[in-house]
């Protein structure tokens, strides 16, 4: 399968005062079209800022980094914005919903930037709701549902504008165990079943075990693949 | 659609805290056009000051009179379409508090100088016919239930002894800016009482007041009648209306000013207190605002969302309090009788309100957004708020 996400020796560093703090070192590594990747490592890693890096929503410090053929590190701040819009699906720890929309209108939310009519919009968002199973909870707001069906709003939002990468950080982490299993045997059948590219961050073995491969980074270097 | 639902959604968010800052809103706003109101207030006479009336008056100072005599001079400058005169009375009505502004006049002649001023006609003839005959303003009548035929027993001060009128007329203004808290009597009246007492005090004048033929000349005939006067006991000072009443005003300059910066003090605080609002909203939302720029969403729906809430806040309690001020200001207006004979909420005002209020709204979401907007996503998304 041809990669969709292409890095080629990636380095990212952060400033603490007047110290310099190195977190990717080096990193290459290619994404196929339609793989399930799992990102493991202990805290500090660097596995979330790889994930912030590949998503776009962070720059690299030197290095390549292509997405579906796309150099992001050439883009401005904007186009950036516009590219995240088209290409990248969210799935974040905390939902991050926004608590005053219906869990329709949140994942309708990204539709807002895209060229589509209302009624579109309307189609999209319900057929996105109804893929996770929650089409009878299209009209409540975040409060009203647990913490597994937030979660599974939010990877509605993720899939609705059909982007080109879904990156998940820790989407577990704030789940009960059964919840949990839930939202991963969704972000399964994504990806088997819709061939979505899935990047997954977590520390939770179980989570990392129901993807088709796993790279572990210790002190920002990247370990081989696993299967 | 959703962009004005998330703002609404928003400002109704936390009921408690918007619905407290929006009673501050309200209450500075009012305060705000209440006290613009005063200052307003304070320079009605001005406000109402013809273009085509000059006041004569003693140069060394309004306390010492003008001979009668200089009436037929002023009359005989070219550019004079009329001539009056009044003398200010300044008795009391029963107690000391109770002021209102009291004038001996030429009435046929004052009258005609003043057209805002509507005297029925029948009342004016009386007033006309009986010597201690006195027409009040309708706001002096109102105050103090003076109808029409009530004796009205005034204690002289300037001019000593107990004077005794007969209200024969109550007029009204044209305009909502025209004072109706005086009080008008016959100067002939006070004229042949001081002949009886005090003789040397008959025939004497307070001010004049000239109707000129047409506005542009009244700066040469002000000069004429000055020149006339010059080198004589009694020099003149002649001046527009409206810097006569100016110089009223001047008098109590100090606490204008101090009342004006204490109404935008009053704005200043809630600015404040509606950006800590905002600061604490938008502190609140970071995690929201990072998702947002995460999706997609650029710097101008970021930045039109914060506004956007607070702006409607501010909208909300500032119309609010532009609505209230009008019936506190009437009750203020009551409350203070003749002390402020004219007490209206003017456009200027509640221009100045709408103006205070967007100012308030502007400027309280600056900060939160530009906090918004040079925050990193990732930096956001780990703060869970």
């Amino acid at each position: 399968m041809p990669a969709v996400v292409e890095i080629r020796n990636l380095t990212k560093s952060y400033r603490r005062g007047d110290q310099v703090v190195p977190v990717l070192r080096n990193i290459t590594l290619d994404i196929a079209a339609g793989e399930f990747m799992a990102l493991m490592g202990p805290s500090g890693s660097g596995k979330s800022t790889l994930l912030n890096l590949i998503a776009g929503i962070d720059k690299p410090d030197s290095g390549a980094l292509n997405v579906g053929a796309i150099d992001i590190t050439a883009l401005t701040e904007g186009e950036l914005a516009d590219w995240r819009a088209r290409h990248v699906g969210f799935i974040f720890q905390f939902d991050n919903l926004m608590p005053v929309l219906t869990a329709f209108e949140n994942v309708e939310l990204p539709l807002l930037l895209t060229r589509l009519t209302a009624r579109e919009r309307r189609d999209h968002a319900g057929a996105a709701l109804a893929m996770v199973g929650l089409t009878d909870r299209a009209e409540h707001y975040p409060s009203e549902l647990s913490g597994g069906q937030q979660q599974r709003v939010a990877i509605a939002r993720a899939v609705v504008s059909d982007p080109t990468i879904i990156v998940a950080d820790e989407p577990t982490g704030d789940l009960d165990r059964a919840s949990a299993a839930d939202v991963l045997a969704l972000m399964e059948r994504l990806n088997r079943e819709l061939g979505k590219t899935i990047i997954m961050v977590t520390h939770d073995p179980h989570a990392a075990e129901r993807a088709r491969s796993i790279r572990h980074l210790d002190k920002g270097v990247l370990s081989d693949a696993e299967s | 659609m959703h962009f004005l639902k998330l703002i609404l959604r928003n400002v109704l968010r936390h009921k408690l805290r918007s619905g407290l800052t929006v009673v501050g809103l309200v209450v500075a706003v009012m305060a705000f056009g209440l006290l613009q109101t005063v200052v307003g207030a304070w320079y009605a006479g001005a406000d109402a000051a013809a273009p085509t009336r000059l006041i004569t008056r003693n140069s060394i100072s309004l306390v010492f009179p003008l001979p009668l005599t200089y009436h037929d001079k002023i009359r005989q400058i070219a550019g004079v379409a009329s001539v009056s005169y009044a003398n200010w009375f300044g008795g009391v009505y029963i107690t000391e508090k109770n002021f209102f502004p009291q004038f001996a006049i030429e009435p046929r002649s004052y009258f005609a100088l003043y057209p805002e001023f509507i005297v029925p006609p029948d009342e004016l003839r009386e007033f006309l016919r009986d010597r201690r005959g006195a027409i009040v303003g309708r706001k002096l009548a109102q105050t103090y239930g003076f109808k029409v035929g009530d004796s009205v027993p005034i204690r002289g001060t300037i001019f000593p002894g107990n004077w005794e009128f007969v209200v024969r007329g109550i007029y009204d203004g044209a305009e909502s800016k025209t004072d109706t808290s005086q009080f008008f009597f016959h100067w002939d009246y006070v004229n042949e009482t001081m002949k009886r007492l005090i003789a040397r005090r008959a025939n004497q004048v307070g001010i004049y007041i000239i109707g000129v033929k047409s506005a542009d000349q009244a700066a040469r005939v002000a000069q004429e009648v000055d020149a006339t006067f010059r080198n004589s006991l009694a020099e003149t000072l002649t001046e527009t209306e409206k810097a006569f009443q100016l110089g009223f005003v001047a008098m109590t300059e100090a606490i204008v000013v101090a009342i004006r910066i204490v109404s935008f003090l009053v704005i200043f605080i809630i600015m404040a207190v509606m950006a800590n609002t905002m600061v604490m909203t938008a502190r609140e939302r970071i995690a929201e605002y990072a998702t947002l720029k995460a999706l997609g969403f650029g710097p101008g729906w970021l930045a039109g969302l914060i506004f956007g809430e607070s702006i409607s806040l501010a909208l909300i309690g500032g119309m609010a309090g532009i609505a209230l001020t009008f019936p506190v200001a009437e009750q203020f207006g009551q409350a203070m009788g003749t002390l402020f004979p004219v007490f209206h909420v003017s456009l200027d005002t509640v221009a100045l309100q709408a103006a205070a209020i967007l100012t308030v709204g502007t400027v309280a979401a600056a900060t939160p957004t530009a906090r918004a907007l040079r925050m990193r996503i990732a930096d956001g998304l780990r703060n869970i708020g």
